[in-house]
């Protein structure tokens, strides 16, 4: 829309995003504070940093949390892209109905019913639950977010590419390694790191698929918050908040660096 | 095969691709309904009708983007429906152009050359020949979005060029580009295509455009052919008032065969140039606008001579588009070349006007 | 225009078979075993179930097991009232957040595809940064905030609006309050892409044909925009009706949401039947729901190519 904000847009959007990101700063700051009681300001300090790196549970659930946010991403990436790749390019096939609703229902079904079917499977197969039950959990569960975003970068992508590859020569298989990825390349990458967030962000579902060992990052931030507001939480919350604002930042430049891309060829087509 | 016949005694050159009795359904519409058609080695063919007449599913049916529901294809006498898209003789210059935007410019020109395991230094050579042959020298190492859209139009005309395809297929290739760069690059494909020898076959729904660049146009409506034939037949000897009224301007008169050489119209007695028009039978007279001659006072000795009055004045720059109103109340179009430098109309509206064409101007149609 | 329709070959076999069997393995498959377990009845054992299906048993082992399945678990669903009230409370918080969000999404999306076109991709990361940054962090955020002796009551306070520290954890008001912050940009994010996409010569027609503009907010943006509300509503609801984490740190101890019912009948009574019980009587709840929302999805995705 070319008409401006009003004052009633302007103050609507400061006031949402002012809701949105309060907290969080304030999350961050505390971190910092020297002080255990959160009312008192003691000044800045690191000291609740220093005291992470010598509390070995959430240094070893972090690391449990990042391999299994790697792996479980990875596979995702792979499955969502192949589920995109047939929703969107392989026409018309037996039991696509049952499979696009296999594909959409996970983006909103409630975390409890996923996470406790998904171990009640396991017990049935008599798979003993850890580190690999929630790794797959993961992969179910964000295979379908990845499907999304490089479902609707697909459908944007102008078809007369592919046949124009295939028109000169270049086989099916061939032109989706040579003209399709390297184009849906940046909703790929998206993709993956979303599916990567969602898997270190998850609780519930972690909490019915983990086993003895694999203690997830949320699983004992949780059970620490459940006892209170520790500062040292505070320290731990920052350190991700800022992990996922560099991802984020990095890949929004890389897809920025696209869309300019796209906008600047739209203006030589004018011309 | 009436139409290969005729068409092997006009230029005796074999036919390349051959559609016979091809169908195409999409659902329940359908796109293309048992055609046969013949295109000739060497020939730049057109096929024309307006948007959802089928033209562009042909066309793709050649490139192997659809398959037909019944009937077969034949290129070079082999029967190509089984062959797959990038198997096929045959490229395309697509309307959107589909230049691959993270390649180069010679990137894009390569790419059919590099599926084909081609030595590096051949198509080294072929790129810059192609980039020769539609002046991009020195623009090799752009990107596409630095392009222009006309540089990005002879881009795409060179890589669906470089694998010297048996047939190129144009689907509508200069749609994008404005009047008048579409009217130097219709020329130059023209010229392109004599000094290539390669059989064109071009999509379009611009007619003028179809009747500059072509030898042959096929005229096409709701999946059918209309008309397979010369531009200069189709205009001038078009087989049914559809085809008649859908290129150019035309009046159509209906009437009745009256005896040899005359038809009976609400208009009186019309004189025409054809003989045997069997008594009784309904008949149209397709008039072209810039074949009547109209004229103040009563032309002697003229055939057809018909009253009416100027209604409607279209003042087109090179002539004048006139509409008459004539005694049973219908129009009839007029076309006048405003030859006069500063000259002002010669009639203006309301004038009585008298119309006059001799015998063979008009075309009779059956149909 | 139709697609290909070349025969396939086995690696577009594969394409599509491989993530077919995943989510058909791992998302169709455990409700088929969700439904059985929640006809089994609790045992101390393991499993804590019966009857086990034992295959090498044949049919006999088969019929054995269909007459042991029962309906306990749904009966005692519908006889004690704890249950009944807990779906009601859910769907009670799941439809006042819904509203709420609503309130607050529409004037922020309307907000952000009014701004400049060159700050929008810039506001659309803004809005989406929290929702990349954990859910347990942001609940917890809350906590740091609401807490007796946190910052909430500090500035009230400080402001003499209140003299005495109020118990804003542990109530209602703390769960609306962090549902509302953890959905919002589910709700915000459909709608923005749905009232960026209008065509801004709508609006100029309007105008010319005499609508003052804000009758034309209402006869042309918002009915356009149904589908994004629909979408953000769709979002929020059904993920909020089986919300847990959200009402277990926030919430009081006085109503439960089927979340946590679910969650401490399988965790603390280890009672799997009826936690299975819940899960496919909340799913039946959901059920209609979540086909519209797969319509929603399909129409917008795939409608796009025909």
């Amino acid at each position: 829309m070319k008409r401006g904000p009003s004052p009633f847009n302007l103050v609507s959007v400061a006031l949402g995003f002012a809701f949105l990101y309060l907290p969080i700063v304030i999350l961050v700051i505390y971190s910092f504070n020297a002080s255990r009681l959160v009312t008192v300001w003691g000044g800045w300090s690191l000291v609740w940093y220093r005291e992470l790196l010598n509390d070995e549970a959430i240094l070893s659930a972090a690391w449990i949390t990042i391999r299994v946010a790697v792996l479980s991403a990875s596979a995702a990436t792979v499955l969502g892209t192949l589920a995109a790749v047939s929703l969107t390019r392989m026409g018309r096939f037996r039991g696509r109905l049952l499979f696009s609703g296999m594909v959409y229902a996970p983006l909103v079904m409630p975390e409890v019913i996923t996470g406790l079917s998904l171990l009640l499977l396991f017990v049935a197969l008599n798979v003993d639950r850890g580190f690999w039950t929630v790794v797959i959990a993961h992969t179910t569960l964000t295979t379908c977010f990845v499907t999304v975003i490089v479902q609707s970068r697909l459908i944007g992508f102008d078809r007369s590419l592919e046949e124009a590859a295939m028109d000169l020569g270049c086989p099916p298989l061939k032109t989706f390694m040579t003209i399709t990825l390297p184009l849906i390349a940046p909703a790929i990458a998206a993709g993956w790191m979303l599916a990567f967030s969602l898997s270190l962000d998850d609780l519930v579902i972690a909490s019915f698929t983990t086993g003895p060992g694999a203690t997830t990052l949320p699983i004992r931030i949780y059970s620490e918050v459940r006892l209170g507001v520790k500062p040292e939480i505070n320290a731990i919350c920052t350190i991700m908040i800022a992990v996922v604002a560099l991802v984020t930042v990095v890949s929004s430049l890389i897809t920025r660096r696209d869309a300019s891309q796209q906008k600047q060829a739209a203006l030589g087509a004018q011309v | 095969m009436a139409a290969v016949d005729e068409h092997l005694s006009r230029g005796g050159r074999a036919p390349l691709i051959r559609f016979e009795a091809v169908s195409k359904r999409f659902g329940v519409v359908a796109a293309v309904e048992t055609l046969t058609l013949d295109i000739g080695e060497g020939e730049f063919f057109a096929l024309l009708g307006p948007s959802g007449c089928g033209k562009t599913t042909l066309l793709r049916m050649i490139a192997g983007f659809e398959t037909p529901g019944e009937g077969r294809i034949f290129l070079g006498g082999e029967d190509i429906v089984p062959v797959p898209p990038h198997r096929r003789p045959v490229n395309m210059m697509f309307q959107s152009y589909a230049l691959f935007p993270h390649l180069t410019v010679e990137g894009n020109i390569a790419f059919g050359l590099r599926q084909e395991n081609v030595g590096r230094e051949e198509i080294a050579m072929r790129v810059a020949e192609m980039l020769g042959l539609v002046r991009l020298q020195g623009l090799g190492g752009r990107k596409i979005h630095q392009l222009s859209g006309g540089q990005r139009q002879r881009v795409a005309l060179a890589r669906s060029l470089i694998k010297r395809p048996r047939v190129l297929l144009l689907d509508e290739p200069l749609a994008a580009l404005d009047k008048k760069l579409r009217a130097e690059t219709q020329f130059e494909l023209m010229e392109l295509q004599r000094k290539l020898g390669t059989t064109f076959v071009i999509v379009t729904h611009d007619q003028e455009e179809a009747m500059i660049v072509a030898d042959r146009i096929a005229v096409m409506n709701q999946g059918r052919l209309m008309q397979v034939a010369t531009p200069t037949e189709i205009y001038e000897q078009p087989n049914s008032r559809w085809v008649a009224d859908f290129i150019g301007e035309v009046t159509i008169i209906e009437g009745r065969a009256a005896g040899p050489g005359t038809i009976a119209s609400a208009l009186g007695p019309l004189a025409v140039a054809d003989r045997d028009t069997g008594a009784g039978k309904t008949m149209w007279l397709a008039l072209r606008p810039e074949k009547v001659s109209m004229s103040a006072e009563r032309p002697a000795g003229a055939t057809n001579t018909i009253a009416g009055t100027v209604s409607e004045i279209g003042y087109r720059g090179e002539m004048s588009a006139y509409k008459v109103r004539l005694a049973d109340g219908s129009l009839m179009k007029v076309s006048i070349a405003n030859v006069n430098a500063r000259g002002r109309a010669p009639y203006a509206e309301g004038d009585a006007v008298w119309l006059s064409w001799p015998p063979d101007a008009g075309i009779l149609l059956v149909s | 225009m139709q697609g290909h329709q070349q025969t396939r070959g086995w690696g577009g076999r594969l394409v599509i078979l491989l993530p077919y069997l995943w989510l058909a393995v791992f998302f169709l498959a455990p409700f088929v075993i969700v439904l059985k377990i929640s006809l089994s009845q609790s045992v101390l054992a393991q499993p804590p179930y019966a009857p086990v299906l034992d295959l090498a048993a044949g049919w006999p082992g088969l019929t054995a097991f269909v007459a042991q399945l029962s309906l306990d678990s749904f009966r005692l669903l519908a006889s004690d009232s704890l249950y009944l009230l807990s779906y009601l409370k859910s769907l009670q918080v799941a439809a006042i957040s819904t509203a709420i969000l609503f309130l607050l999404g529409y004037p922020i999306a309307y907000g952000m595809a009014r701004a400049p076109k060159a700050w929008q991709p810039m506001l659309v990361m803004a809005v989406v940064l929290p929702f990349w940054t954990s859910f347990l962090i942001r609940i917890y955020a809350w906590i740091n905030i609401l807490q007796r002796d946190g910052l909430l009551n500090d500035v009230l306070i400080r402001l003499h609006i209140i003299d005495t520290p109020a118990a804003w954890l542990s109530s209602d008001t703390a769960i609306y309050i962090g549902i509302v912050y953890s959905y919002l940009p589910f709700m915000v994010l459909p709608l923005y892409a749905s009232l960026e996409r209008m065509d801004e010569s709508l609006l100029e027609a309007a105008s010319d044909l005499g609508c003052p503009a804000w009758k034309a907010f209402w006869l042309i943006t918002f009915p356009l925009s149904l589908p994004g509300v629909a979408a953000g509503a769709l979002l929020s609801f059904i993920p909020i009706v089986g919300e847990f984490v959200i009402p277990d740190l926030l919430g009081g101890s006085e109503s439960q949401m089927i979340g946590q019912t679910l969650w401490i009948e399988f965790f603390s009574n280890r009672d799997w039947p009826v936690a299975s019980a819940i899960a496919i009587a909340l799913l039946g709840l959901l059920l209609v729901p979540i086909l519209f929302y797969e319509r929603l999805q399909q129409r917008s995705l795939e409608g796009a190519r025909t």
